[in-house]
């Protein structure tokens, strides 16, 4: 009882890892992963344990260095939201064919209906497209059960392990009961197979054919796995196939328990061989899955079978967004529940910049003066706080595509003939990804002003620390911007005129600028002055 | 014995202080728990809601099916009519009558409260002047907590232990404003039921 604890998804998979021996934690924030880190950066075992949990400066890196605490023996995690899996994606399908000689496991935390995010990527599809088990657990319990048994998956078959959660998953408590038996960390030890990790052609065609016949087991292993279970049912005029969380939304439906037989699945690759058996059961499956429609598009083929397949794709299940009970519900042909009419006085209440925010005067100086002075400016975004300058009252930008788009967009356009042509982007998302793109802008001479607007963490996330912080003009002298055009102005109300003759300034200069608009994110500085 | 329980309001104001307290309670209870909150940019002064589910039985869902909730608990007035798709027929909503006006287009009081007023079981209640009015001017979720208790979804004295498991490293001052606070409430929702 004592020992029982309510936790997050994220902290299930965190508490699983410092349990499984972890050595290091390598991550940039990004919602809905960034409580993982921040629960083993809180635990008294990292401290003890000496363990590694520093943010990365993106998931690139981060992916990297896990690697190489892999390769020396280590067990190491990386973890980030789905879109950083696009970040990371070079060494992650590397580490697929160095394989994994300590540990290696990939917590990837998918954000169906874009709550937080730009896309609702499935992070599933980079295990079949890597060739890598993917580990998805339907419950907080099983999070833990399962990032401790992913550790182990990765060293007896020297492979990464990609985690996936989905944002009800990740940001979810429950009870959770870990286990007494926490593992030491691994000694440091080199790889048994050093050929692999030098991916020279030579090494890698032996490789990748390894790694084929290595898949054929890893889907042998789902079909055995006690993660994937095939229960049967009283009614056989259906069978469901539900994947990692969307088994609780069946559940859910049946109190007291599924007629139907019931393919649950929490580790891939897909095991074809369980699914063969439902359909020996049944003639029709409905596959439940959350995010894309992973699992159904591999049971559904060009030509017809005799099974009929529902889900995603035939519209049974909506197409888009995740999964609720009331959306499995429909999709089982229940009726729905008797529900009090929506209420007509309401009025959507979105996101909005903080009072007192930084960004806020940032975006007002510039506004006074393209809005009057420079009607044909263009203003190219990036992923923070401060997208939020799209709204009202500001409208302030054009674009927002991924993180470091601004700087870059911003010399496209340049070159296309738009003048002025504006970046703006925070801190955190310079290092991230910003500082190569103002490299570009100086080596082709962009006419561009470049923008950082820097409140000293990524605040969008709350509040973790931001790679450069210090750092920001060094940083831009030492890629070779002009120091004369390196300008630092301080986001304040009180500022406009000196912020406004500023920008003004760095438009009519017909070259690279940057504009560094530095003041303390509010929520942090409130943190801080309730800290003294 | 299970209770179904949005909470919600506003991103800051802090829905998930009285979802801490109401797991403490829970977690003391042995009974099983699961709270889906919102985290990233809704909190950023968007409409914010935690889906907080007690059971004596295992729960599936991290979800509360619609039409299903035993109770809606809010913050602000407005934020309250936005889950009544969620509450069961017979469910109740507890709600702070404050609004928390961040937008242009935020709809008459008297229109949010003539709604309110139009479901079937509800007890609304100004927990800021609550709170004030008993030196707790901190402490007004957890007189919405107490108007909350009111429904005994939980005993009340569990709810009080979580709030000192909770406040308790924040010293014994804390504790009592936010122990007098939930009284209050409590104290309020009782009154205003038997008039």
């Amino acid at each position: 009882m004592a020992n029982k604890q309510l936790l997050l998804g994220d902290e299930a998979v965190a508490l699983g890892a410092l349990h499984a021996g972890l050595s290091g934690v390598y991550a940039y924030p990004g919602t809905p992963s960034t409580e993982i880190t921040e629960y083993i950066q809180e635990h008294p075992l990292t401290r003890e344990r000496h363990i590694h949990d520093q943010w990365t400066a993106n998931e690139k890196t981060a992916m990297e260095g896990a690697l190489g605490m892999s390769y020396a023996g280590k067990r190491a995690l990386v973890c980030m939201k789905h879109v950083g899996m696009n970040v990371c994606a070079d060494p992650l399908m590397g580490s697929a064919m160095t394989g994994a000689n300590g540990g290696l496991v990939v917590a990837a935390c998918d954000d169906p209906s874009m709550h937080s995010s730009q896309n609702e990527q499935d992070s599933r599809f980079w295990g079949t497209f890597g060739m890598m088990p993917v580990f998805e657990p339907s419950n907080q319990q099983e999070a833990y059960e399962m990032t401790r048994a992913a550790y182990d998956y990765s060293e007896e078959n020297g492979i990464p392990v990609i985690m996936r959660l989905t944002t009800r998953m990740a940001h979810s408590r429950a009870v959770v009961t870990p286990s007494d038996d926490i593992r030491p960390q691994n000694e440091l030890h080199y790889p048994a197979h050093p050929k692999r990790w030098v991916t020279l052609p030579v090494n890698a065609r032996v490789r990748n054919r390894e790694l084929i016949e290595c898949y054929k087991q890893f889907e042998a292993d789902a079909a055995a796995s006690k993660f994937n279970a095939l229960t049967d049912g009283t009614d056989h005029s259906l069978g469901v196939i539900a994947c990692g969380i969307s088994y609780n939304y069946l559940m859910e439906n049946y109190p007291d328990g599924c007629p139907y037989p019931v393919l649950k699945v929490s580790q891939y690759p897909f095991p074809r061989a369980l699914a063969l058996k439902l359909a020996e059961m049944v003639p029709t499956i409905l596959v439940l899955e959350e995010g894309q429609p992973l699992v159904e598009t591999q049971l559904r083929g060009v030509f017809p079978t005799a099974t009929k397949i529902l889900g995603r794709l035939d519209g049974t299940v909506v197409r888009d967004g995740e999964l609720s009970p009331d959306d499995v519900r429909g999709a089982l042909g229940l009726p729905a529940l008797p529900t009090l009419a929506p209420s007509q006085v309401l009025a959507p209440r979105p996101p909005a910049l903080c009072q007192g925010c930084g960004h806020r005067d940032f975006y007002t100086a510039l506004n006074n003066v393209l809005k009057t002075e420079y009607p044909t400016a263009r203003v190219f975004s990036d992923i923070g706080c401060y997208t939020l300058g799209y709204m009202a009252p500001f409208q302030a930008i054009h674009t927002c595509v991924e993180m470091g788009a601004s700087f870059t967009m911003a010399q496209g356009a340049a070159y296309s003939g738009t003048w002025p042509s504006v970046g703006v982007l925070g801190d955190s998302t310079f290092t991230h990804s910003g500082m190569t793109g103002l490299l570009d802008a100086v080596n082709s001479k962009a006419d561009v002003v470049l923008c950082i607007s820097d409140n000293l963490t990524t605040a969008m996330t709350g509040g973790q620390d931001s790679a450069g912080t210090g750092r920001i003009e060094a940083i831009c002298a030492g890629l070779g911007v002009d120091p004369n055009h390196i300008r630092t102005i301080v986001p304040l109300p009180k500022n406009y005129p000196d912020m406004e003759r500023v920008i003004r300034e760095e438009i009519e200069y017909h070259g690279v600028s940057v504009i560094v608009c530095r003041r303390e994110c509010i929520q942090t500085a409130r943190r801080h002055a309730s800290k003294k | 014995m299970k209770q179904d329980i949005i909470l919600a309001g506003v991103g800051g104001q802090g829905i998930l202080s009285i979802a801490t307290v109401i797991g403490s309670a829970a977690l003391e209870y042995g009974l099983y728990l699961k709270q889906a909150e919102v985290h990233g940019m809704s909190q950023r002064g968007g409409d914010v809601q935690s889906n907080l589910r007690l059971s004596t039985e295992p729960i599936h869902s991290d979800l509360i099916p619609r039409g299903t909730a035993d109770l809606i608990v809010s913050l602000e007035p407005m934020e309250a009519l936005r889950y009544v798709p969620y509450l069961a027929p017979d469910g109740w909503v507890i709600t702070n009558t404050v609004p928390f006006v961040n937008i242009p287009d935020y709809p008459p009081m008297e229109s949010v409260m003539a709604a309110l007023n139009q479901l079937p079981h509800l007890i609304a209640l100004d927990v800021d002047a609550i709170a004030k009015e008993v030196g707790s001017p901190r402490s007004a979720n957890m007189v919405l907590l107490g108007a909350t208790a009111f429904c005994d979804f939980v005993d009340p004295e569990r709810l009080r232990d979580g709030i000192r498991r909770i406040f308790g490293r924040k010293g014994e001052a804390v504790v009592e404003a936010n122990i007098q606070a939930f009284n209050a409430g409590l104290a309020f929702a009782k009154n205003q039921e038997s008039l």
